[in-house]
C-alpha cells in the first residue's frame, strides 16, 4: 500500500465577511462602542440582553423603541474554563472562563469572558463587571472580559474613545474573518493517479464489469458506485471536445495571461473528459474536434500541475461523429 | 400514517482515515446496507443523505458523495445539510406520501480533517456570539456546570455516566473508546473545559452510516423482523444559549411526546449525547432510565459527525431485528448545546 | 394511498439588490416569510413547521445558519429542516415542504429561502480551492461557457440565441419592482457589445449576485379553503439526479431533466407544455440556458429550442412566456434563485404577479430550478384549479 497523499488546507475569506447588521443588532453594537450595555424589554415584561431581533419564544420583532440600559454589574449564571486560548480566535491571549453572564436589569443571559487567572476565582453566583476596551470600534469584543466585583465597589469608568468624525454615527456592519484549518487526505484513487502524474502517466480506474475508464476517478465508478479498482494506463493524448475563450484576467491564481483557451479535453482510452488549458497555438485556432498532447512539467510531482497544459498534435482533427457523446 | 420500517442498517467509524475520501468510506457501506436490505440498488426508491461542506473545508460535499450512490439512470434525491438522521426523516416523509416504497439515507464526514470543535463555532450567532470563538466543547461545559448546579450531582455522577458508556462499547465493532476505566482514574483526569474532562467529550470520529427504509409489504417481504418506526418527531429551540433553560431538554421533551415514546414499554435507548451531561439530560427529556440508554456505547465512544444521529437510529433498530429488543427510542441532535432534537421510536411487530 | 393535496396559500418575497446592507442576514428572511404570513392570512403561531433552504454556507459564513434563523422564523417548539442541493435548492426546499403537507404530516408549512452574497463574493464561495482536486482555472463561466458553445454545436443555433434571451429577461425585470437588475435601455446591441468574458458568453448574458429571500407558506386542502387570498395548487413535483461526471455524460440535454420533466408533467396531466402551461419560470443563469432548457424540458424537438426563442415565443407576449419575473438574469440570490421561480408560478396562477403577471388560459405553469453541473433537478407545476 502507497503512503497516502495528505495537505494542508486554509478556508478563509479574505479580508474577512462584511455583516450588515440591520436597526437592532446596530443599536446594541453603538451602544457597546458607546460604553452602554443595553437590553430589550418584550411583551411579556422580561428584559431580553443582548436584544436579538426577534423575541425567542413569540418571534415578535424586537424595536429599538423598548431599549433599556442594563448592567453593567452582572451576575455570573454559569461557566466553563479556556486552559488554551488559541491565538487568532480569542481575544485574550491568557486562560480565561466563557460564561453566561446576566446583566442586571436583564432576564437573560449573555455569552462573554471573564478575565481572572484561575478556574478557583470562579463561581456560579459571582458578581462582575465589564472592562471596556479603549479602542471600541462597534462589536462584542468592545468589552474585553468581565472581571470580578464587589457589590458597592465604585463603578469603573468607561475609557473614552479619541475624537473621531463618525463617533456619533450609528453602527451599521461588522466584518468577521477567522481562518480553518484542515488536513486533507486525497484518498486511494486519486492518489493513485497523482503518483501516475509524478512519473508522466495518466493512470485511469474502471469497476469490475465495466469497460469505462476514469481519468481521474474520485474512487467508484458514478453510474455503478462500484470501486474503480482495475488501474489502466490512459494515453496523454486527446480531443478537444468542446472549449471557452477566456478574457477576463485574475479569475484564479492559476490563470495565464488573457485571452487563453479553457477546454474539455477526451483522452485516448478514457471516458470521460476533464478541463485543461490549450497553448501552442493562436486561441483563433482551436476548435472542436482538435487533436492535442499534454505538455508536461519539465520537474513532475504528485500534482494537477505536473500537466501544465495541452498543445495541438497537429494530426488530423478527429470527426464530430466520434467525439459527440461527450458533450 | 403509513407503515415505514428500517429494513438494513450498516455503518462504519475511524478515528481517523488518512487512506480513503469520502466516496471510498461510504460506497462499501452503501453497498452492504443496499445487499443487506434485499432491495436491489436500482428498486430504491428515493435518496437521501446529510453532510456538512465545513467538515471538508470546501462547498458541495454531497456533490462527491453521490459518486458512492450510483446514480444512474438520474434517481430521486435530496440532501440535507444536517445529521443523516433528519435525511432519514425527509425519506421517511417521502414514504408517507405513498410515491416511493423504499428509500436509502446516508450521513458522512470526516472530522478528523479539520478541528471540528472550532468548526461548530460557525454555527453561533453571528453578530454576538461567533466573533468571541467559543468551541462547541466550550458550550458544552456551561450547559454541564448549569445542569450540575441545578440537579444536585456531580462529576462523580458524570464519570459513572462514561464508565458504563465505555463498558457497554466493549461489544461495539465501530467503537473508537471503550474499556473498563475506574471511576477514580477518570475523576483524576485534568479537564478539558472544566467541568468536561476527555472522556466526557465525544471521541473524533470519521465515520459513514447508512440505512435503508422500506414500506409496508415490501419491508415484511425482505426482512423476518422490521425495525417499524412508530413515531418520528423533531423540535427546535431558540438559539441563544442565554435565553434557554440549559438544565433541560424542552425541545428532546416535545419531540418525545409528538413522537408517542411514553406510550409503551421501552427496552432500548440510543441517544446522540456527545457529552456525558447530554445522557442524563436527554434520559429526563425521555423519560428512561439512564441504564438502558446506550447499549452501544453511544457517541462517547464513537461520533461520526452527520452519521452519529443516524446511527442512533440504526443502533435500535439493528437490536429490534435481531430480536434482543422489542420497543425502543432513538435521539438525534444538532446545533449548539442540544438546540435542536429529533426523536424516533422504533418497534418489531 | 392517496396523497393530500397542498396548495400554496401565501407568498412573499424581498426586493432583491446587490447588497441588502439596510438589513442582518435573520432580517432579510424575515422580510419575505412576514409578507408571505400575510398574505397567507397567518400569524407565527399558525406555522407548524418550518423548511429552510439555501447553497453553501461558506458564502455568508454561518454554518447551519437555520440554528441561528430559528428565532426569526418563528421556529421555537417546532421542527425545523434545512435543504441543500446546489443551485436547485430553492425548488428542492419548497417540495420538501410541500411534502410534509401532502404526506399529512402538517396543515400549514413555512419555507424560505435566500442568499446574502454581499456578506462574501460568491465566485470565491463556488470555488474554493481545494487540495488534490482539479483547479478551476476559469470560474464558473470556465465551466459552463465550453457546453454552451457545444449546444451551438449541436443544435446549430446562430449567436444571438443568447443575447436574445439576455434582452428579453431584462425588459420582463422591468415589469417586476423586486428585481435586481432594472435595465429598460437595455437592446440587443447593447448585449452583442458587452465584454465577452468567456466566448461565446458576453457580460450581459450572466446572471447578477444579489441578495434576497423568497418565502412560500403551503397549506393543505383545509388550510387552502379557509385562505384569505387565492391559492395555487400543487398539481406535481419532482427531483431527479444524476452524477457530476461519469462515461457519456450529456451536460447539454441531461437526463435528470429530461425524468423530471416528463415526472412533474404525467403528474399533473401535461401532454404538450407549450399548450398545456401559460407560463414557466426556468432556471436560466447564463442565457443560453433559455434554448437549451426549452429542448431539455420538452418545449420543442432537441435542436429547435433556439428557434423558439427568435420566434418570439417565449416572450412576454409570446405563446409559452418564460421567466415574466425577468428569472435568474435579472436577480440571482442564488439560494433563493430556485424558490423565487416556484414562488413566481404560483404567482401567476394566483393572478397575483401584478405588472408581470401573464394571460390565464390553461391556470398552469412549470417552476423550475437546476444546480450543480446541471446535474440537479427540481420542478413543480402550479394551477389555479384543485387537480382532480
Amino acid at each position: 500500500m502507497t503512503e497516502p497523499l495528505v495537505a494542508r488546507h486554509s478556508l478563509e475569506y479574505p479580508g474577512g465577511y462584511t455583516r450588515s447588521v440591520g436597526e437592532v443588532v446596530g443599536r446594541y453594537l453603538t451602544g457597546l462602542r458607546d460604553g452602554r450595555i443595553e437590553g430589550a424589554r418584550l411583551a411579556d415584561g422580561r428584559v431580553l440582553v443582548p436584544p436579538t431581533e426577534y423575541d425567542p419564544l413569540t418571534s415578535a420583532a424586537v424595536s429599538v423603541d423598548d431599549f433599556v440600559e442594563v448592567g453593567p454589574a452582572g451576575t455570573v449564571v454559569t461557566w466553563s474554563w479556556v486552559a488554551n486560548p488559541r491565538a487568532e480566535k480569542h481575544a485574550l491571549d491568557r486562560p480565561f472562563a466563557f460564561a453566561l453572564i446576566r446583566p442586571d436589569g436583564a432576564d437573560t443571559s449573555m455569552l462573554h469572558m471573564v478575565d481572572v487567572s484561575t478556574p478557583e476565582e470562579m463561581s456560579t453566583g459571582m458578581r462582575v463587571i465589564p472592562h471596556w476596551r479603549s479602542d471600541r470600534i462597534g462589536g462584542v469584543s468592545d468589552i474585553e472580559a468581565w472581571r470580578p466585583y464587589k457589590d458597592g465597589d465604585p463603578i469603573p469608568e468607561v475609557p473614552p474613545l479619541p475624537f473621531s468624525e463618525n463617533m456619533g454615527d450609528s453602527v451599521t456592519g461588522i466584518v468577521t474573518s477567522g481562518r480553518l484549518d484542515y488536513e486533507i487526505a486525497a484518498g486511494e484513487s486519486t492518489t493513485r493517479f497523482l503518483l501516475g502524474l509524478a512519473e508522466g502517466k495518466i493512470i485511469g480506474g474502471k469497476a469490475v464489469g465495466s469497460d469505462d475508464v476514469y481519468a481521474a476517478s474520485r474512487g467508484t465508478d458514478p453510474t455503478t458506485g462500484a470501486p474503480t479498482s482495475i488501474s489502466v494506463d490512459v494515453s496523454d493524448t486527446g480531443v478537444i471536445t468542446t472549449f471557452c475563450i477566456v478574457n477576463i484576467p485574475g479569475l484564479s491564481d492559476l490563470a495565464p495571461e488573457i485571452p487563453y483557451v479553457s477546454a474539455q479535453v477526451l483522452l485516448d482510452g478514457a471516458n470521460n473528459t476533464f478541463f485543461g488549458l490549450i497553448r501552442g497555438c493562436s486561441v483563433d485556432e482551436v476548435r472542436m474536434g482538435m487533436r492535442v498532447k499534454a505538455k508536461w512539467l519539465e520537474k513532475l510531482t504528485a500534482d494537477h500541475g505536473s500537466i501544465e497544459w495541452w498543445e495541438p498534435t497537429g494530426e488530423p482533427d478527429a470527426e464530430y461523429a466520434d467525439y459527440k457523446d461527450y458533450l | 400514517m403509513r407503515d415505514v420500517a428500517v429494513v438494513s442498517f450498516s455503518y462504519s467509524t475511524v478515528a481517523k482515515e488518512q487512506m480513503r475520501n469520502e466516496v471510498e468510506m461510504l460506497a462499501p457501506v452503501i453497498t452492504e446496507a443496499i445487499d443487506a436490505s434485499g432491495i436491489a440498488r436500482s428498486d430504491i426508491g428515493f435518496t437521501c443523505s446529510g453532510s456538512f461542506d465545513y467538515l471538508q473545508g470546501g462547498p458541495f460535499s454531497f456533490v462527491m458523495g453521490l459518486d458512492a450512490v450510483g446514480a444512474w439512470p438520474p434517481i430521486r434525491e435530496s440532501h440535507v445539510e444536517m445529521d443523516g438522521a433528519w435525511a432519514l426523516y425527509e425519506a421517511w416523509i417521502a414514504l408517507q406520501t405513498g410515491e416511493v416504497d423504499s428509500a436509502l439515507v446516508y450521513g458522512f464526514g470526516k472530522a478528523s480533517q479539520g478541528n471540528v470543535h472550532e468548526i461548530m463555532s460557525l454555527q453561533l450567532d453571528p453578530y454576538y456570539v461567533a466573533p468571541l470563538w467559543p468551541s462547541m466543547v466550550d458550550l458544552a461545559a456551561l450547559q454541564a456546570r448549569a445542569y450540575l448546579d441545578a440537579s444536585g450531582r456531580s462529576e462523580r455522577d458524570l464519570a459513572g455516566v462514561v464508565a458504563q458508556a465505555m463498558r457497554s462499547a466493549r461489544d461495539t465493532p465501530q467503537a473508537i473508546r471503550s474499556g473498563e476505566p475506574s471511576i477514580e482514574d477518570l475523576l483524576a483526569s485534568p479537564y478539558v473545559a472544566s467541568p468536561l474532562r476527555d472522556a466526557d467529550i465525544f471521541p473524533t470520529t470519521d465515520g459513514v452510516a447508512v440505512i435503508v427504509l422500506a414500506a409496508g409489504d415490501l419491508a415484511r417481504s425482505v426482512n423476518k423482523r422490521p425495525a417499524w418506526i412508530r413515531g418520528l418527531d423533531h423540535r427546535i429551540e431558540p438559539h441563544s444559549l442565554g435565553a434557554r433553560d440549559l438544565t433541560r431538554s424542552d425541545s428532546t421533551a416535545l419531540a418525545a411526546k409528538h413522537a408517542g415514546v411514553a406510550s409503551g414499554p421501552i427496552d432500548v435507548a440510543e441517544v446522540h449525547a456527545q457529552f456525558s451531561h447530554e445522557v442524563l439530560i436527554l434520559s429526563e427529556a425521555l423519560g428512561v432510565d439512564p441504564s438502558i440508554v446506550n447499549p452501544s456505547g453511544g457517541p462517547l465512544a464513537a461520533n461520526g459527525i452527520m452519521s452519529a444521529g443516524l446511527v442512533r437510529i440504526g443502533e435500535v433498530a439493528r437490536r429490534i431485528m435481531d430480536g434482543t429488543a422489542n420497543r425502543g427510542v432513538a435521539h438525534a441532535t444538532s446545533g449548539p448545546a442540544l438546540q435542536q432534537n429529533l426523536v424516533c421510536v422504533l418497534e418489531g411487530e | 394511498m392517496s396523497k393530500n393535496a397542498v396548495a400554496v396559500v401565501g407568498v412573499g418575497q424581498t426586493h432583491h439588490r446587490s447588497s441588502r446592507k439596510d438589513v442582518s442576514m435573520a432580517g432579510l428572511v424575515r422580510e419575505a416569510a412576514v409578507e408571505a404570513l400575510e398574505d397567507a392570512g397567518m400569524t407565527w403561531s399558525d406555522i407548524d413547521a418550518v423548511v429552510v433552504g439555501k447553497a453553501p454556507d461558506m458564502f455568508e459564513g454561518v454554518a447551519m445558519p437555520e440554528l441561528y434563523l430559528a428565532d426569526a422564523l418563528g421556529a421555537a417548539g417546532k421542527p425545523m429542516l434545512r435543504v441543500h442541493t446546489a443551485g436547485s435548492v430553492g425548488g428542492s426546499t419548497a417540495i420538501v415542504a410541500a411534502k410534509l403537507v401532502q404526506a399529512g404530516v402538517h396543515e400549514r408549512v413555512l419555507t424560505v429561502a435566500y442568499e446574502k452574497q454581499s456578506e462574501s463574493n460568491a465566485t470565491w464561495g463556488l470555488s474554493v480551492p481545494m487540495p488534490f482536486s482539479p483547479p478551476l482555472v476559469a470560474g464558473a463561466g470556465g465551466y459552463f461557457a465550453p457546453m454552451i458553445r457545444a449546444y451551438m454545436t449541436r443544435s446549430g443555433a446562430p449567436r444571438e440565441s443568447g443575447h436574445l434571451v439576455a434582452v428579453k429577461d431584462r425588459l420582463n425585470a422591468v415589469r417586476n419592482p423586486r428585481a435586481h437588475l432594472h435595465m429598460p435601455e437595455i437592446t440587443l446591441k447593447m448585449v452583442e457589445e458587452s465584454w465577452l468574458l468567456w466566448d461565446p458568453l458576453r457580460y450581459l448574458d450572466t446572471c447578477p449576485s444579489s441578495d434576497g429571500a423568497m418565502a412560500m407558506v403551503l397549506g393543505s386542502e383545509k388550510v387552502a379553503a379557509a385562505a384569505p387570498n387565492p391559492v395555487a395548487w400543487v398539481h406535481g413535483m419532482a427531483m431527479r439526479s444524476e452524477p457530476t461526471m461519469f462515461a457519456r455524460r450529456d451536460q447539454i440535454n441531461p437526463q435528470a431533466g429530461k425524468d423530471c420533466a416528463a415526472d412533474v408533467y404525467r403528474q399533473a396531466g401535461i401532454s404538450d407544455p407549450r399548450r398545456d402551461l401559460d407560463c414557466a419560470e426556468v432556471y436560466v443563469p447564463f442565457s443560453w440556458y433559455e434554448p437549451m432548457w426549452l429542448e431539455n424540458l420538452g418545449f420543442c424537438a432537441e435542436g429547435d429550442g433556439w428557434k423558439l426563442t427568435a420566434e418570439g415565443a417565449t416572450a412576454f407576449d409570446g405563446d409559452i412566456p418564460w421567466n415574466p419575473s425577468g428569472g435568474v438574469l435579472s436577480s440571482n440570490p442564488i439560494g433563493a434563485s430556485g424558490m423565487i421561480r416556484f414562488g413566481e408560478v404560483a404567482q401567476q396562477v394566483r393572478g397575483a404577479a401584478g405588472g408581470h403577471q401573464v394571460e390565464l388560459k390553461t391556470g398552469k405553469a412549470l417552476g423550475h430550478a437546476y444546480g450543480g453541473g446541471s446535474q440537479f433537478f427540481a420542478m413543480w407545476v402550479v394551477g389555479a384549479k384543485k387537480p382532480e
